[in-house]
């Protein structure tokens, strides 16, 4: 299970955490989520925007 | 890399330094720190009114708060001028920690509360000439447009508490879905022909109000609908954080109209729509004629500097938590209001937001003053297919400002 970072406002997608207030459930992949899928803080990123944190 | 942070605290203003490894030591004293306690000086201003009416006992004191709105606050802002401060990017990250601004915009939420309560009963309990309890409505609705502005700065942070208080000073003008479609609906497509709170050139507010208010009713719900809907959830179930907002306005304004009768209902009336048309105000004057492209892959272009209009007025900029800040905000829309930057060369207003809105009200001036600025700016430089244009106006736009017609302009 991958993170993924906003490179403008650095809200993390935690695959393994999902995002509850989203809808998201734990588990849900990054590749899983909606094409139009902002950025749920800034919706000034779009999907392919998103960073691959290493960990 | 940072190696240290010094935060020195004096009577005054804070000083913010750090020793940063490419640039040397930075230091930033913020003037401003104390300037922004005004907001909690504010709600004594739709009150003023009423403190002179019973002083001098003339209902014409009345209409003195919606003078200051609109004559007194832009001339202070063409008199006292641009705003000096800027902060460094560098120290942006310890003006976001520091918390005694946030604590401001907290306290500003129950004020809206006892605003709107205070002058219900004033109405409801005096007797006033019908034009009095239209200019009191305007007026507490001028004050709940600031309540907009407030949940437009704390529904933007990421905190729970903060998002929390957003939904509830919302509840005053009763604009609950606001949040939800200005963050996900408004940044996502703004300065684009999709965008409901984005004006097009050759657009009067007039026009454009119709088209903003629904709009952005019907995209807040949808958003908040999808989100439901992943969730497995009803969007009229007690989850729906619009509906939620929407309930506390209920209790409010239904208690106000139970407690000081018939005579609230167009109060409130007046008053939901005047604060929701402060809002369709700044969303008029932000982005007027502003156009993102569309890059290869069909997305638009992410948001740039230049597609807002900005106002870098000490005087309004207080009284807004640095709105007027514009392209600063979209370009980091969880920002917080006292870190957020004035550049050169970004789109500039020849006066401050109340200002503008006045131009705004009166389109023809509007144009005249506006249409020029836009076609001047350096990414446009005249060329009308980089401009967000009113379709109905195309032809006419196209014919004034065309081809071979651009020296007309300078
Ligand atoms: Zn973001």
């Amino acid at each position: 299970m991958g993170k993924y970072r906003c490179p403008g406002c650095e809200y993390t997608y935690d695959e393994a955490l999902g995002d509850d207030h989203e809808g998201y459930p734990p588990g849900t992949t990054f590749e899983s989520l909606p094409e139009d899928f902002t950025c749920p803080d800034c919706a000034v990123r779009y999907k392919e925007d998103f960073e691959p944190l290493e960990d | 890399m940072l190696t240290t942070y010094t935060n020195e605290v004096t009577v005054m203003s804070t000083t913010y330094a750090l020793q940063d490894s490419e640039r040397g030591y930075i230091e930033y004293t913020d003037k401003k720190r104390h300037l922004w306690m005004s907001s909690l000086a504010l709600p004594l201003f739709p009150v003023l009114g009423i403190a002179l009416y019973f002083a001098f006992d003339s209902q014409w004191m009345l209409v003195i708060p919606l003078l200051f709105n609109y004559l007194v606050i832009p001339f202070l802002d063409y008199a006292l001028g641009a705003d000096e401060n800027n902060p460094p990017e560098e120290i942006v990250p310890q003006l976001e920690q520091d918390t005694y601004y946030r604590v401001l915009t907290w306290l500003t939420v129950p004020m809206h509360f006892i605003v709107l309560i205070a002058i219900a009963w004033f109405v409801g309990t005096q007797d006033l000439t019908l034009w009095s309890v239209i200019v009191l409505a305007l007026t507490a609705g001028s004050y709940s447009g600031l309540g907009i502005n407030t949940a437009h700065e704390l529904g933007h942070k990421k905190p729970e508490l903060e998002r929390f208080l957003a939904k509830i000073v919302l509840a005053v003008p009763a604009y609950g879905h606001f949040c939800i479609e200005h963050n996900r609906g408004h940044h996502r497509d703004v300065a684009t022909p999709e965008d409901p709170a984005s004006s097009r050139m050759g657009e009067s507010i007039y026009k454009f109000v119709l088209r903003e208010i629904p709009g952005a009713a019907r995209r807040g719900w949808e958003v908040e609908k999808e989100r439901l809907a992943r969730l497995g959830k009803s969007e009229w179930s007690v989850h729906n954080d619009i509906l939620q907002s929407y309930a506390i306005s209920a209790v409010l304004q239904g208690g106000l109209i139970i407690a000081f009768g018939w005579i609230m209902i167009p109060f409130l009336a007046i008053h939901n729509f005047f604060a929701w048309f402060q809002l369709t105000s700044a969303n008029y004057i932000e982005h007027y004629g502003l156009l993102r492209q569309k890059e290869a892959n069909g997305r638009y272009e992410r948001c740039q500097p230049h597609h807002s209009w900005n106002a870098n007025y000490i005087f309004s900029n207080i009284l807004l938590f640095h709105l007027e800040r514009h392209s600063d905000h979209h370009a980091n829309p969880t920002r917080r209001y006292q870190s957020l930057r004035n550049f050169d060369d970004i789109p500039q207003l020849p006066n401050g937001y109340y200002g503008m809105y006045i131009l705004a009200y009166i389109p023809w001036l509007w144009y005249r003053v506006m249409d020029k600025r836009v076609l001047a700016l350096p990414h446009i430089n005249g060329d009308l297919s980089k401009v967000n244009v009113d379709p109905d106006k195309r032809d006419e736009i196209f014919a004034r400002f065309g081809e071979g017609k651009q020296a007309a302009l300078v």
